[in-house]
Order: C-alpha cells, then structure tokens, then sequence
C-alpha cells in the first residue's frame, strides 16, 4: 500500500508544485493521474521515486516512510532514458546486479519475450524505433519485480496505434507480478484503458481535484459503450479542474477586496 | 489476439527499416567519391611542378620538385637515418603523452566530478593555461637541463590542457537524465562513477586525448628545435641551416604521417569502447 500524507512540494524558486496531497494507492492498483500541464504529477512521481525530496508531509510504502530512492519503488520517464553504451539485454539487466548470472539471463529472455524484442537483443538502443526503446525501458523497470511501478507518460511521444500496441505489452507484465501501478497521462482514453482509479489534478498549486474508479472487467473493450461511458465522465471532470481554478481565484479577491473595504 | 497484429505491425516497421538501409550505403559510395576528390588538388599540383621543374620552366632549388624529395626520404631511410629520427621523435611525444594524458585525466576527473576540487583546483590550472607553453622553455631547461627531461616535460605541458579540460567538461555535461537511472537503481558513487559517468565521457575523453596527441606533436618540434642531436625536429633544424630544403619537406612529410599513424592508432585502439557512438565520429 502506498500513502501519501499531507504531501507538498514547493521548488526553490517557490513554486508550489504540490500542496498537502492525501491519497493511498492499494497494493495491485493501477491509478492514473490525470491533469492539466504543470499540475505537479512529475513532481509526484519524482518524489515517490525518490528523486527529489519533498517539502513536508511523507509518502509510505507499507508503512515504511520513502527518504531516498527505494529498491521495491522502479519508474519509467517519459523518455526511454536507455544507455547507450549497452545493448539491448544489458540495459534490461542494469538493475539486476545482485543477482546469479543465470537468474539475471532467465529474467532478461524472458522479459524480451514479453516485450517481443528477442531478435534485438544485442543491438544498440540507436538502432531501435521510439517505441522499441520505450519497451525496453518498460521491461528494464519490469526485471527488478518492483512492488511500485511509475510511469511518466511514457506513450506520450508515440502513434495511437503502437501505443495501443503497448498498452498490450504492458498490462501482460503486469498480469505477472500485479505491482502497483501510477501512471502519469494526458490521454484519457489510455487512462480508462488502463487504470482502476482516475485521480484528476488541478494546478497552481498542484492538488487533487477528484478521483473516479474505473471499474470495468479487463480485458476492456474500447468499443464498448462502458468504455465510451468512463471516458466521458473522466473528461467531465477533467474539464470542471480546468475550469476551476478561475473561479477559486475570483472568490478568494472579493474576500480580499472585502477585507480591504473594512 | 491483437497482441499478433500488433506483432505483424512492428515487422513491417522493421521492413521499412530494411527499405531504407540502402540510402546509407549509397551515402557512403558518395562520400568515398568525395574523398578521391580530395587528393585530386594536392596531386595536380605535384605533377605540374614535376612538369615545370622538368622542363626548365622552373628552377626547383628552393621549392625541390617532389621526385626529389621521394629521392631524399628513401634515401634517408636507406641509411637508417630517417628510422632514428622517427623513432626518437615518436619516442619523447609518447613518453610526453603518457605524462600529460595521465595527469589530466586525473586531475580532469578530481575536478569534474567534486565542486571543492574544483573549486580549489581549477582556477590555479587556468591561470597556468595562460601561459604559453613555449614560455616555459627556459625555465624547463635551467631546471631539467637541455636533454630528454626538459623536452618531455614541454609535451607533457602541451598534452595536459587540452585531455584536463576535456576530461573536466566532459564529466560536468554528463546528462542529468542518464544519472537520475543510476539514482533510481540505487547505485553507489563508485558504482555511478564506473557505469554511468565512465562510459558517457568516453567519447569526449577520446576526443581530449586526440587533440593532446596533436599538441604533443606540435611541441616535440618546439623541443627538437631547443637543441636536439636526433629527431625530426633536428632534420628540420639542419635542412635550414645546410640549405637542403628537400631535407626539410621530407622531414615535414614524415612528421605527417608520423602524426596521422599515431591518431590512427589511438583512435584504433579506443574504437571498441566508443563503438555504440559511432555516429559522430564516422564525420571526424
Ligand atoms: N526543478 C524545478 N524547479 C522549479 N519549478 C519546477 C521544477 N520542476 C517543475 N517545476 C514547476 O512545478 C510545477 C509542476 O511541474 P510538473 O513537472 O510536476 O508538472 P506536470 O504535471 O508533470 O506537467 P506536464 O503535464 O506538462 O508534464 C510547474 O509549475 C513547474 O513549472
Ligand atoms: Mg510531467
């Protein structure tokens, strides 16, 4: 179970990227958060990544309290972030070092398996399309058998139709070892493909604006009227957060102005 | 299941890669072209003084035509003399090198990778960087007298600014993102240092130590001429002062090619632990 209490996070040119965040993630869930540009996700998953370190409140993992990057918490930017001085395998294999020879060959064949790239295994990441090497990023975060998994769009830069392609790729990992999941997106479709819960974020100063649970059978059906059902009500939402945040202002300078009047 | 469509799809993708492979290799028939273009300028121009020289059109005391030339390097090499002049040359730049190259690499990394060092180290080897290497000269001398010692440590001077500088800025633009993957998985500093920050400064490290070796050979000439009894840098010296311009111009031509083999051979050596970057240096 991952916990977030009390959260916030102002950078040091005082942005307030994050302020007091409540939410907890159940062991297995898959969440997605949703939200206007700059309402503090990547902020939230660098601070669960350990990354950067938050402002006050705490963030636990099985009530542990995280300070620091932790060996059960593993993250997928945005961008591959491949080495480019190592193959295909060995970028898959970076975070396995404490293991036997053999267990890390087993995990990495099998990880290629699942992201279909056996053929490509000893080529250079320059040699791999966009989403080839965002596959590769996904499995080399998948070896490790985190507990916690975060995505940071990750399909962001790709078609519509490789990332439906690795929606595929991604839940068959996940059906393995079933980590909990936050996944940062833009795209509301992917969320609802994707997600048991939608929490949708509101910027300046980044919180949470409401949360949706996506209760639909998996395999979802994208055709289907549920589907089309939850998009839209994911969108309603997203909608009113962006709407929001011009009302709240308005009100919060008339009782300034009333203030000043007396 | 779509997962196999999906799979069918990425084979096509890769299909069109194999579509496009060929450009690359006619690219690279285009560039061999261009590069027989090249010697087209350097050859024309031997072969017309050739000509003039032969036809007394010119004299060619003072600019020797090349078959002269050709006559004095084989000459030079029959005796031997070309060989011991070579190899003394080759000899100092490497020793000055192997100084240089290992002291900048070292102190580059000390300053690269600690803000205090570099903060306690830099300023001092920039100011020293002001200094004109030449001017070190006397100073190299009355200390280390006028043998090998005062001409290895003019090189190794020579080498040193550009491998420190390179290794330094190398380290500093390391990218951040690479960096936060080893934070992510936990690595130590040693562990970061050995798996992220060393292979992703190679290629600049690689480059650095390129133009160190250059360097090196652009003062093993500087040292030759304080006094030298052997070396290229002495062929030069004497072709001046017997009037043998011939002497001088395959004394020239060995020093080029004696540099050429020495890059070559660097850029040999270092190739296997930069080849996941060869993009760029196909272009170098
Ligand atoms: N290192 C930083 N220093 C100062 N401010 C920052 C820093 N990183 C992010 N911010 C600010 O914090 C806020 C939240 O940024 P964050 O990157 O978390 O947004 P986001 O929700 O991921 O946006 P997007 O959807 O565009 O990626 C923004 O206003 C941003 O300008
Ligand atoms: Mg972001």
């Amino acid at each position: 179970m991952l916990s977030f209490e009390h959260l916030s996070k102002t950078y040091a040119d005082g942005t307030r990227a994050l302020s007091d965040i409540n939410l907890i993630v159940q062991e297995g869930e898959i969440v997605a958060l949703i939200g206007g540009s700059g309402c503090g996700k990547t902020t939230l998953l660098r601070l669960i990544a350990g990354l950067d370190r938050e402002s006050a409140g705490q963030i636990r993992l099985d009530g542990e309290v995280l300070s620091g990057p932790h060996p059960a918490i593993g993250i997928v930017f945005q961008e591959p972030r491949l080495l480019p001085w190592l193959s295909v395998s060995d970028n898959i294999a970076f975070g396995l070092d404490g293991l036997s020879t053999a267990e890390r060959q087993a995990r990495v064949s099998h990880a290629l398996e699942k992201i279909g790239l056996v053929e490509h295994a000893d080529r250079w990441p320059r040699d791999l399309s966009g989403g080839q090497q965002q596959r590769v990023s996904i499995a080399r975060a998948f070896v490790t058998n985190p507990k916690v998994l975060l995505l940071d769009e990750p399909f962001s830069a790709l078609d519509a139709f490789t990332r439906a392609s690795l929606h595929e790729h991604l839940l068959s990992l996940w059906e393995e070892t079933r980590p909990t999941v936050v996944l940062v997106t833009h795209d509301v479709q992917e969320a609802v493909t994707l997600a048991d819960r939608a929490v949708v974020m509101q910027p300046k100063p980044g919180r949470i604006f409401d949360e949706l649970p996506l209760t639909l059978a998996r395999p979802r059906d994208r055709t289907g009227l549920p589907f089309e059902t939850s998009v839209r009500r994911v969108l309603t939402a997203l909608d009113h957060s962006l709407k929001a945040p011009q009302a709240q202002p308005q009100r919060e300078r008339d009782r300034q102005a009333a203030a000043l009047w007396w | 299941m779509t997962g196999q469509a999906a799979s069918n799809a990425w084979s096509s993708h890769e299909g069109a890669a194999a579509l496009a492979a060929p450009t690359s290799t006619e690219k690279r028939r285009a560039f061999d072209g261009r590069i027989l273009l090249g010697f087209f300028l350097p050859i024309a121009i031997a072969l017309l003084w050739e000509a003039a020289v032969t036809f007394g059109l010119a004299e060619g005391r003072l600019v020797p035509p090349p078959s002269r030339i050709i006559a004095t390097l084989s000459a030079l090499a029959e005796t031997g003399e070309l060989w011991t002049h070579a190899w003394m040359t080759l000899w100092r730049v490497l020793v000055g090198f192997i100084i240089g190259a290992f002291s900048g690499i070292v102190l580059g990394a000390l300053s690269g990778s600690s803000k205090t060092l570099r903060q306690l180290l830099d300023p001092t080897l920039q100011a020293l960087r002001a200094i004109p290497s030449i001017a070190w000269v006397p100073l190299f001398i009355l200390w280390l007298g006028i043998f090998e010692a005062s001409k290895v440590a003019l090189i190794a001077v020579g080498v040193f600014f550009p491998v420190y500088l390179g290794i330094a800025g190398a380290i500093l633009s390391v990218d951040r993102k690479l960096v936060e993957v080893g934070h992510v998985f936990r690595l130590s500093r040693v562990q970061l240092a050995r798996r992220i920050l060393l292979p992703a400064v190679l290629p600049e490290a690689v480059i650095a130590l390129r133009s160190g070796l250059g360097l090196g050979f652009m003062f093993v000439v500087a040292a030759e001429f304080m006094g030298a009894s052997e070396g290229l840098g002495y062929l030069l010296v004497d072709g001046q002062q017997m009037g043998k311009p011939d002497q001088i111009l395959a004394a020239i031509i060995a020093f080029a090619l004696l540099g050429k083999l020495a890059d070559s051979l660097l850029v040999a050596g270092t190739k296997p632990l930069v080849r996941w970057q060869d993009t760029v240096r196909e272009r170098l």
